[in-house]
């Protein structure tokens, strides 16, 4: 058994000791306040240490990619949309990329910067539920209507851009819907300048508070080790202590034209790969979003934003490919197969919280239930991208 | 209790015998204290509500009785009212049924020692404060009756959490207010609050450093035994669905709400009482003295509301370690303290 609840700070406490009781089965879940969504974990406790995790998914399950087959290469866009419903722009991301990248089309400059700007802003979107519903798992209520209140910000922009406030469907084969209108790039900015002023207020109500790093370090370590042995990407990974992006290290789009840094965990309060590593991690990565969005709005050209050379009906050459793109969860990896025709002959999609969920089995046992739910909302799950 | 006998002797004149007086008197105060709780709970809801809207930069309730909601407890209560009152098919029936109120009677039973005014107490006893923890204490046995009876599993933690945490609380708790037995030499609350006359600086709470230290231990002990945030461990509502309360509805459930509440302003009570002075005022004679006590006693629930939607919550082992290996110590050591401070100033019998 793990020492992950022998922690170093407050209390501690031994799991090892001798007294035991009757094991007791919990459903946490599919209806619970801590599992971010339709997920049942089956908890078997010994009063409050955990001796195992099972996660039960599958209540969300669509049949995204059996969908697929059925509509044409535009169409599917827009169940794309609904895997990562607090992220869909980056959803769309991924899947515009490879079958862009099939096509061998050019997508215009103008529509690539609107793109990267939706999606660092979605990111933001999507780290700052992160970071509320982690500290309301902590039971810091405060810190996630703070979240939502510059959330909101995001999702005026992106109404006003997309039309959409939760699902978008902005994101075209080639290029985008429609253009941005006009004074975009001033309400971008304007809210890149509030929220790089509203980061530091998180840091002072959440990240530096002692209950809270007494709750997180040294909580739900995952080392990289683990990480490898079970695909975790995205900020799972880079908690782990490794700078791994797929923005930087297996650039797409025109992500290598900008400058930003890739937050790592270094272990500061406890050990490397803790919860609170994930945790700040995000927070940083919204820096580094911020900086994105400034160069690409200072970078942002005219011009068309389709690609011209692309029928309505796409039909994309005989083949197969796979093409990753970094989501706020992770690695969203989409592997197409095109027979020919103006249908996709199969889509598997690569879910990054699938796999980032499935550490908890791992990590689990040994842990207070408390720190299960810490660590469930560390990983930062969206239950709609596993079961897709 | 002995303004109520006086004004009855003297509505009534030789009419009613010392038996009848000390019935009808005791029955008045009942109520009045009854009363006290349930208003404090309908102002402490709606209270609460705007506190955490204005730390949230948002409103809380705003449309009911037109000015911020003000009658929107009363509508809640409304609503509540009218809800069916669920017992699970499972439960333990007549333990399910009876756990609220054993809550709501410890709560009301500690309201009688509360000095709200010279001589406007329900039961002036002499082992007032001791009286408060002993019936306080009840409350525990309501939460451990409400998790087991529910027969979920949920329930059953956050009552052996509640269990735990309130059986260990109140050693922190008592302890805190010893040092000030031991300078008043007396239990008696009204007592304990005339030892305070003139003036801030003769509020227990400034006696000495040992003091203060106690008013704070007192004060975080306080919350925790009243189960809110920060230690608001056997509801979390993230981790237990809703602790010992998930499988109640309607008016058992508003119960658990009142008592919470009631709690809530009866611990601030005794603080003020024990530490700052009860009706005593900042300086000068006695002036309104039932204000004075109730505008303290909402500034330290004030101060509890603001904690508990500033902080995020302990885990139960680091919940216990603060209490054991944090606070009784330094409890102890307040005490030790005190004792030390009264023989070296000459203030020992």
């Amino acid at each position: 058994m793990s020492e992950t609840a022998a922690g170093r700070g407050w209390g501690g406490q031994d799991v090892r000791r001798e007294l035991h009781s009757e094991l007791l089965e919990i459903n946490m879940g599919p209806q619970h306040p801590a599992t971010h969504g339709v997920l049942r974990l089956l908890v078997r406790t010994d009063g409050e240490i955990v001796h195992g995790v099972t996660a039960h998914i599958g209540y969300l399950h669509r049949c995204a990619e059996k969908i697929a087959e059925g509509c044409d290469w535009r169409q599917w866009m827009v169940y794309t949309d609904r895997f990562d419903y607090l992220a869909p722009i980056n959803m769309n991301f991924g899947y515009a990329v490879a079958v862009e990248r099939m096509l061998g089309v050019q997508v215009p400059e103008r529509a690539e910067h609107i793109r990267i700007i939706c999606a660092e802003l979605q990111r933001i979107a999507s780290h700052l539920i992160a970071i509320g519903t982690f500290g309301l798992d902590m039971g810091a209520w405060t810190p996630l209507l703070y979240c939502f209140r510059e959330r909101e910000e995001i999702l005026n922009i992106l109404e006003r851009l997309t039309g959409g406030r939760m699902l978008y469907n902005y994101f075209d084969i080639g290029g985008l819907r429609f253009d941005a209108y006009d004074g975009f790039e001033r309400d971008v900015l304007a809210f890149v300048n509030i929220m790089e002023q509203k980061i530091p207020e998180y840091d002072t109500l959440l990240s530096y508070n002692k209950i809270f790093i007494e709750r997180t370090a040294d909580v739900g370590v995952i080392d990289l080790a683990t990480c490898l042995a079970y695909g975790c990407t995205g900020p799972v990974l880079r908690g782990a202590g490794v700078p791994f992006d797929c923005r930087k290290d297996d650039p797409y789009s025109i992500y290598d034209r900008f400058e930003f840094d890739i937050p790592y965990g270094e272990g500061e309060q406890g050990t490397v790969g803790d919860c609170w590593d994930r945790y700040m991690v995000r927070m940083r990565e919204m820096y580094e979003s911020c900086r994105i969005i400034r160069q690409a709005v200072d970078a942002l050209p005219g011009g068309p934003v389709k690609a011209e050379d692309l029928k309505k009906l796409v039909k994309v050459p005989q083949g197969s490919l796979y093409t990753r793109t970094e989501s706020s969860k992770g690695e969203i990896g989409y592997h197409v197969f095109a027979d020919g025709g103006s249908k996709p002959f199969r889509t598997k999609v690569r879910s990054p919280s699938f796999s980032n969920l499935h550490v908890i089995e791992k990590v689990g046992p040994g842990m207070m239930l408390s720190d299960l739910v810490a660590t469930v909302g560390s990983l930062d799950i969206v239950l709609g991208e596993i079961d897709r | 209790m002995q303004v109520m006998t006086d004004l009855f002797a003297r509505i009534f004149g030789d009419g009613l015998s010392s038996l009848g007086l000390l019935v009808a008197g005791g029955l008045t105060m009942a109520l009045i204290m009854a009363l006290v709780m349930a208003s404090c709970a309908i102002v402490f809801t709606w209270a609460e509500r705007k506190v955490a809207g204005f730390i949230q930069s948002r409103y809380g309730p705003m449309r009911v009785g037109r000015w911020h909601g003000v009658l929107q407890p009363v509508a809640d209560m409304v609503k509540i009212l009218g809800k069916e009152d669920i017992v699970p098919r499972d439960a333990d029936k007549p333990l399910f049924m009876l756990a609220p109120f054993v809550i709501f009677v410890g709560s009301l039973m500690a309201w009688a020692a509360i000095p709200f005014a010279p001589g406007f107490i329900a039961a002036d006893l002499d082992l007032g404060l001791f009286y408060i923890f002993a019936v306080s204490s009840a409350a525990t046995i309501g939460i451990l009756m409400a998790g087991w009876a529910s027969n979920n599993k949920w329930s059953l933690y956050g009552a052996a959490r509640g269990a735990a945490q309130a059986v260990s609380y109140e050693i922190p708790l008592a302890l805190a207010c010893i040092p000030v037995v031991m300078i008043t030499g007396s239990l008696n609350m009204n007592d304990i609050v005339i030892a305070q006359q003139g003036g801030i600086w003769r509020w227990h709470f400034l006696h000495d450093p040992f003091l203060f230290v106690a008013f704070l231990l007192y004060f975080v002990a306080s919350i925790a035994e009243v189960n809110r945030g920060p230690f608001d461990l056997p509801e979390t509502e993230s981790e237990l669905v809703a602790g010992y309360h998930t499988e109640y509805t309607g008016m058992r459930f508003a119960f658990f709400f009142l008592a919470e509440y009631a709690n809530l302003f009866l611990v601030s009570c005794v603080a003020t009482a024990v530490f700052l002075g009860g009706w005593q005022p900042l300086f000068g004679p006695v002036f309104l003295p039932g204000l004075v006590f109730v505008i303290k006693a909402v500034l330290l629930v004030l101060l509890q509301m603001w904690l508990r939607w500033t902080l995020p919550r302990l885990r139960v082992d680091q919940l216990m370690h603060v209490c054991w290996k944090v606070m009784v110590p330094l409890a102890l050591v307040c005490v030790l303290g005190a004792g030390i401070w009264m023989l070296a100033t000459g203030q020992a019998g």
